[in-house]
C-alpha cells in the first residue's frame, strides 16, 4: 500500500476527471439491474401484502395488489394499536437496544481496536487469536451458560441482559483494528508525539477524524446486528413489555398455532415493513456520512 | 476488555465445564471426563450436519462473494447509470432482519399457494423449494441473498480506497479493463476479500437462523440436526442435554477457528 | 436436581463477581407439598393477597386475571406470555435450571406435564385436595394430570377430536362424510380425483396427531411405570394407523402443507384443503384465523377405525400447574382453582376456548351454542359427546417433549421419501429409547 502511495505524485499530470468522464455501458448496467431486481423483489413483496387483509391474504397472488381492498393503511393503524399498542412499546425498546448497545459495542470497538493497532505490548498474537476464536463459537452455544450467569445476578428480563452481549461486537473490533492499521499511518502518530501532543490529544484530534469511514460501518453493522438480534433476547426475556421487535413479531406468527390464538400474517408483514423502515432511512442517511468520510480517508497521504 | 471477559470468556469457561459433565433426567450430574467428546466424534447426526455445512461452504460461499465482487467491480467501475441506486438497493436486504427476511421468503416458497406455485404454474415446473433434497439450496439463496449487499460494501469500500492514479495510468498505457482488475484491483483489496471470506466461512458454520425460522415449513427436510448450530440447540432446548450440546458446540467452535486462520493465513501470506 | 454451586464457581473464579448463590436451592420440595393445605388457608390467602406470577399462552386467560382481581382486590397476577408450547417448556426449563424467574403457575400442556412432573418441577396437588375434583373433569384430561398416582396440575383445556369438513366441497362432488377411515381413504380419492388441487387434508407429519390417532384406534405404544419405559409402535392400533395413512401418503392424496402455515390457512379458506381432524378447540382458530371459509365447514364425528364404533382421543389441551420453585402456592393454588373448576371457566368459555369440566359440557346453554362458522351447527354437542368417547388408559412418555421434536427426523421421512410409515415409526421409537436410556431411563 505504501509504494502505491509514492506512486501518485508521478501520476500528478494525468486529467482527475478521467473516471468521471467514463463511458456508460448498457450492458454492464443491465446486469447489475438484475442483482437489484433479486435484492428489492422480496421488498416488493412486503410492500405489497403490506396493503392486503388477512383474507386478502390468502385469495390473492402474491405480487400484485388485492383487487379492490387497499388496506395499508387500516393495517398499520392496527399493527400500532393492537394488544394495546405493544407494537410502539417493541419499536422503543429496539430503538433503545440499539442506541445504548450498538452505540456503546462502536466506542468499545473503536478504542479497543485502535489501542491494539497503534500500541505495542506483549502477547498482542493472543489476544487477536481469541478475538477470532470469540467470533467463531457459536452464539447458540453461549446463550444458555451466559444466560445461567446473568439469571444468578438477576439480569435476567432486564434491558441489560440484551445490552451487555451487544456491547461486545468480536467483527467491529476486528474490522477497527484492521482499519486502524492502514488508515493511521505511524508516521503522523510519530509526529503527533515529537510535536508534544498527548495521546488523548492526538486520537481525537489526528487519529479520530482518519477512523470516520471505519466508525461508521461499525457502527452501521452493529446497528443492523442488533436491530435484528433474535437468539439472545428469545433466551434472555420473558416478559413481553422488553421484547425487540424481531421477538414481538415472532410471537405474533406464532400466535397463530396455538389453541384460540389469532393468525395475524397481514400484522407480522406490516409490522415487517415498519420494522425495516427505519434501518432503511438510518441507513441512507449514514451512507451520505459514510460517503463524505470515505472521501475524507481516502486522501490519506 | 472486562465486560469481553464477562460476556465471552467466562460463559465460554462455563462451557467447556459443562462438556465434561453429563445430567440426567434420572440419575442426576456427574463428571464424566471426555466422554462426550468421544460420543460426538461418533455421533452420525453430527457429522452430517457437518457435512451439511462444509457443502453449504464450499457452494455457497464462492458464489455469494462471487456475485458481491462483480457487483461491487460493476459499481466502481463508474460505468453505470444510477449507481447510488443500485449500491443502496442491493445494500438493503442487509437491513432486513434475518427472522424477517426468513418469513418472508418462507411465504414465497409456498409450492401450493406462494409464489413458486405461480412460477411453476408459469413454467410448467413442479419445483419444490422445500423439498429434503434442494431445501438447503432454498436456504442458500435467503443467506445470499441477505449478505451479497454487505459483502459487497466491504469490497467495494476496499476498492474505493485503491488510488485512482494506480490504474488510470494502466489505462492510458492500454491496458484492458480485465488486466486491470486482476492485476491492480484484485491484490489491492485482498485484505478485504480474506475479511469478507473469514467471516462467510464463521456464519457458513454457524448457520442457524434462517433453518431455524423456515422448520416449520419444512419440519421433515430440516432436521433437528440440520446444521451443528441447530443439533446443539434442539439438544439443549428439546432434549436437556445441556452437557453434550455444549460439547457440541465447542468443537464447532474449534473447527471454525482452525478454518478462519487457515484462510486468514493464506490471505495475509502475499501481501 | 441440577447443582447451582459450579455456575458460582466459575464466575468467581474468572472474574471475582457473583455473590455466592450455591446454598439457597439445596434440596426438592421441602416446603409445603408434603404438608396439607386446606380449602381454608387457600381462601384465607386469597384474602390476604399478594403478587402471582403465571407464565401461559391462553388467550382467554385475561379476562379471567381481570375478574379474578375484580373477586380478590388484593391479589396481582402478573399475567406473561413466554412463548408458545416448547418456547415456554424452553424458558421454564432455563428458569429452573437457574433457580430464578420461574413463576408460580405454568401453562403446561398434557403431553409434556409427566416430564416436569418427573423433573421434581411440578407441586404435587395431593395436599390441596385435588383429588376430590376429579368428579369435576372429564376423564381424558383428568389422567393426563395424573402421573404415577399424583395429580400435578388443573385440566385447563381439553381438545377431544372431531372431524371438521368443508361441506360445500363435499356437496360439490358428492361426497359422503366418512364414518371409518377406510371410507375416509375412498373420500380423498374420489375428491384428488374430481379435483387435482384439492385434497382430503393436509399432513407433513405430526407427532401430535399421529399419537392421537394411534390412540383412538387403541393402541397404547407408551407404557409408563416410575422409570420404567416401554415404547412399542409394533402394536395393533398402530399398525391400524399406518394402513391407512401410508395408502393416502402413497397416493398423495394429503396436501404437503404444514399445519398452521399461511398456506394451510389459504386451503382451509378456499376449499383445497377439504377436511382437518383435530381437538374442539379448533372452531376458535377457523373464525380468527380462515375467515373465508365461514359457513361452508361443518363439524362431524371423527371417523372410526372399527366400521360402528365409537372411539374418540383427546388432541393437544393442557393444564395449569404450580412450580415447586414459585412462592405462595397457596395463592396459586387459588388462582388455578378459580381460572380451571370455577367462575374462571365460564369465562373463557365465552371467550371460545373448550373446557374440560363437566359442568360446562353438559350445560344446555353451552350444547345449544350455534357456530356460525358451521353455518349454524350446534357443534359442542358432537364434541362433548367426543369427550365421553375418549379411550382410557393413554399416556405419554416422560420426554415426550424431546420424542415429539424428533418426530421428524424419523417419521417425516415416509412423508418426502420412499421409507414406510411403519419403519418411521420404528426409528422413532428406536430413538426415544435411546435418549431415555442416556437419561437413565429403563427402556424396554
Amino acid at each position: 500500500m505504501s509504494t502505491a502511495l509514492r506512486t501518485r505524485p508521478a501520476a500528478a499530470d494525468v486529467p482527475v476527471a478521467v473516471k468521471r468522464r467514463r463511458r456508460k455501458s448498457y450492458l454492464l448496467t443491465g446486469l447489475v439491474a438484475l442483482f437489484a431486481i433479486y435484492s428489492l423483489v422480496p421488498m416488493a413483496w412486503l410492500l405489497i401484502n403490506a396493503t392486503k387483509t388477512q383474507d386478502g391474504l390468502f385469495t390473492s397472488f402474491g405480487l400484485w395488489f388485492d383487487d379492490g381492498k387497499f388496506a395499508l393503511f387500516s393495517n398499520i393503524h392496527d399493527t400500532l394499536t393492537y394488544q394495546d399498542g405493544v407494537f410502539v412499546r417493541w419499536l422503543g425498546n429496539t430503538v433503545l437496544y440499539v442506541v445504548v448497545g450498538a452505540g456503546g459495542a462502536t466506542v468499545l470497538a473503536t478504542l479497543a481496536g485502535y489501542g491494539l493497532a497503534k500500541f505495542d505490548f506483549p502477547g498482542k498474537r493472543g489476544v487477536f487469536a481469541i478475538v477470532i476464536g470469540a467470533v467463531a463459537v457459536p452464539g447458540t452455544a453461549l446463550a444458555v451458560p451466559t444466560f445461567l450467569m446473568f439469571s444468578k445476578m438477576n439480569l435476567t428480563n432486564t434491558p441489560w441482559a440484551v445490552i451487555i452481549p451487544s456491547l461486545v461486537t468480536p467483527l467491529g473490533f476486528y474490522l477497527m483494528w484492521t482499519f486502524s492499521a492502514e488508515a493511521v499511518p505511524d508516521e503522523i502518530l510519530e509526529a503527533a508525539r515529537v510535536d508534544g501532543a498527548g495521546e488523548f490529544r492526538t486520537f481525537f484530534k489526528i487519529s479520530l477524524p482518519l477512523l470516520a469511514p471505519g466508525i461508521v460501518t461499525v457502527l452501521l453493522i452493529s446497528t443492523v446486528a442488533t436491530w435484528n438480534n433474535y437468539f439472545l433476547p428469545l433466551i434472555m426475556l420473558k416478559d413481553p413489555d422488553w421484547y425487540p421487535i424481531t421477538l414481538g413479531l415472532n410471537a405474533w406468527n406464532a400466535q397463530a398455532a396455538t389453541a384460540g390464538g389469532q393468525a395475524v400474517f397481514n400484522l407480522v408483514i406490516t409490522g415487517s415493513l415498519l420494522t425495516i423502515l427505519p434501518l432503511i432511512a438510518a441507513f441512507l442517511l449514514l451512507q451520505r456520512y459514510w460517503q463524505s468520510g470515505l472521501a475524507a480517508g481516502s486522501v490519506k497521504e | 476488555m472486562l465486560v469481553f471477559a464477562f460476556v465471552f470468556l467466562a460463559p465460554i469457561a462455563y462451557t467447556i465445564y459443562l462438556s465434561l459433565y453429563r445430567n440426567q433426567l434420572v440419575g442426576g450430574n456427574s463428571f464424566v471426563g471426555l466422554d462426550n467428546y468421544t460420543k460426538a466424534l461418533q455421533d452420525s447426526q453430527f457429522w452430517s450436519a457437518l457435512g451439511r455445512v462444509s457443502l453449504f461452504l464450499v457452494v455457497q460461499v464462492p458464489i455469494m462473494l462471487a456475485l458481491a465482487l462483480i457487483v461491487a467491480l460493476a459499481i466502481d467501475s463508474g460505468r453505470l447509470y444510477g449507481k447510488a441506486f443500485f449500491r443502496v438497493s442491493i445494500f438493503l436486504p442487509y437491513a432486513v432482519p434475518a427472522v424477517v427476511a426468513t418469513l418472508m421468503w418462507g411465504f414465497m416458497y409456498g409450492n401450493q399457494f406462494g409464489l413458486v406455485k405461480n412460477i411453476n404454474d408459469w413454467l410448467g415446473t413442479t419445483l419444490d423449494p422445500l423439498a429434503p433434497n434442494i431445501v438447503l439450496a432454498s436456504i442458500g439463496n435467503i443467506v445470499t441473498w441477505e449478505f451479497i449487499g454487505y459483502n459487497m460494501l466491504i469490497l467495494y469500500s476496499a476498492l474505493a480506497t485503491v488510488p485512482t492514479s494506480l490504474y488510470e495510468s494502466a489505462e492510458i498505457d492500454g491496458a484492458s479493463q480485465m488486466k486491470i482488475i486482476t492485476a491492480i484491483k484484485l491484490p489491492a483489496i485482498r485484505g478485504a476479500i480474506t475479511i469478507a471470506t473469514i467471516f462467510s466461512v464463521i456464519g457458513s458454520f454457524q448457520l442457524f437462523n434462517e433453518p431455524s425460522i423456515l422448520r416449520p415449513l419444512a419440519k421433515n427436510a430440516i432436521t433437528t440436526f440440520f446444521t451443528p448450530n441447530l443439533y446443539a440447540s434442539s439438544l439443549t432446548f428439546s432434549g436437556q442435554q445441556y452437557n453434550y450440546a455444549a460439547t457440541v458446540a465447542i468443537i464447532m467452535a474449534l473447527v471454525t477457528m482452525v478454518i478462519a486462520y487457515v484462510v486468514q493465513l493464506r490471505g495475509s501470506r502475499d501481501r | 436436581m441440577r447443582k447451582f454451586l459450579p455456575i458460582a464457581a466459575v464466575a468467581l473464579l474468572s472474574l471475582g463477581l457473583a455473590a455466592c448463590g450455591g446454598g439457597d436451592d439445596s434440596s426438592d420440595s421441602s416446603s409445603s407439598s408434603s404438608g396439607t393445605v386446606s380449602d381454608a388457608d387457600v381462601t384465607a390467602a386469597l384474602e390476604k393477597g399478594g403478587d402471582l406470577t403465571v407464565w401461559a399462552w391462553e388467550p382467554t386467560l385475561k379476562q379471567v386475571v381481570t375478574k379474578f382481581q375484580e373477586k380478590y382486590p388484593n391479589v396481582k397476577v402478573n399475567l406473561v406470555n413466554a412463548g408458545t408450547g416448547n418456547d415456554q417448556y424452553t424458558a421454564l426449563q432455563n428458569a429452573i435450571a437457574a433457580g430464578k424467574g420461574v413463576p408460580d403457575v405454568a401453562q403446561i400442556e398434557y403431553y409434556a406435564l409427566p416430564q416436569f412432573a418427573l423433573g421434581k418441577s411440578l407441586t404435587s396437588l395431593a395436599g390441596y385436595g385435588a383429588d376430590a375434583l376429579k368428579a369435576d373433569f372429564t376423564p381424558g384430561p383428568w389422567s393426563s394430570v395424573t402421573s404415577g398416582g399424583t395429580v400435578y396440575g388443573l385440566p385447563m383445556d381439553s381438545g377431544p377430536m372431531a372431524l371438521y369438513y368443508n361441506k360445500e366441497v363435499f356437496d360439490k362432488y358428492g361426497i359422503e362424510v366418512p364414518k371409518t377411515w377406510d371410507e375416509y381413504l375412498d373420500a380423498a380419492r374420489k375428491l384428488h380425483k374430481a379435483d387435482p388441487k384439492a385434497y382430503i387434508t393436509n399432513d407433513t407429519g405430526d407427532a401430535g396427531l399421529t399419537t392421537s390417532l394411534i390412540w383412538q384406534a387403541g393402541g397404547k405404544p407408551y407404557t409408563v411405570d416410575g422409570t420404567n419405559v416401554t415404547i412399542n409402535f409394533a402394536d395393533q392400533g398402530a399398525t391400524e394407523f399406518t394402513k391407512v395413512w401410508q395408502q393416502l401418503i402413497t397416493e398423495k392424496l394429503i396436501a404437503p402443507i404444514s399445519s398452521w402455515s399461511d398456506q394451510w390457512f389459504q386451503g382451509i379458506a378456499g376449499g383445497t384443503i377439504a377436511t382437518v381432524a383435530t381437538g374442539a378447540w379448533m372452531p376458535a382458530n377457523f373464525t380468527s384465523s380462515a375467515p373465508g371459509g365461514s359457513g361452508k365447514w361443518r363439524a362431524a364425528e371423527l371417523p372410526q377405525w372399527t366400521a360402528g364404533g365409537t372411539a374418540s382421543a383427546e388432541n393437544g389441551g393442557s393444564s395449569l400447574a404450580i412450580m415447586d420453585k414459585g412462592t405462595n402456592k397457596e395463592l396459586a393454588y387459588g388462582f388455578m382453582k378459580y381460572a380451571n373448576d370455577g367462575d374462571g371457566v365460564q369465562i373463557r368459555v365465552d371467550n371460545g376456548a373448550f373446557p374440560a369440566t363437566t359442568k360446562q359440557l353438559n350445560d344446555p346453554a353451552f350444547l345449544n351454542t350455534e357456530f356460525k362458522y358451521f353455518g349454524g351447527q350446534k357443534a359442542n354437542e358432537i364434541f362433548a359427546k367426543s369427550a365421553q368417547n375418549v379411550v382410557t388408559g393413554w399416556s405419554y412418555l416422560p420426554f415426550q417433549v424431546y420424542s415429539n421434536s424428533i418426530f421428524n427426523d424419523t417419521v417425516g421421512k415416509a412423508y418426502v421419501s420412499s421409507t414406510t410409515l411403519a419403519d418411521g415409526l420404528k426409528a422413532w421409537q428406536e430413538q426415544s429409547a435411546k435418549y431415555g436410556t442416556e437419561q437413565g431411563f429403563t427402556v424396554k
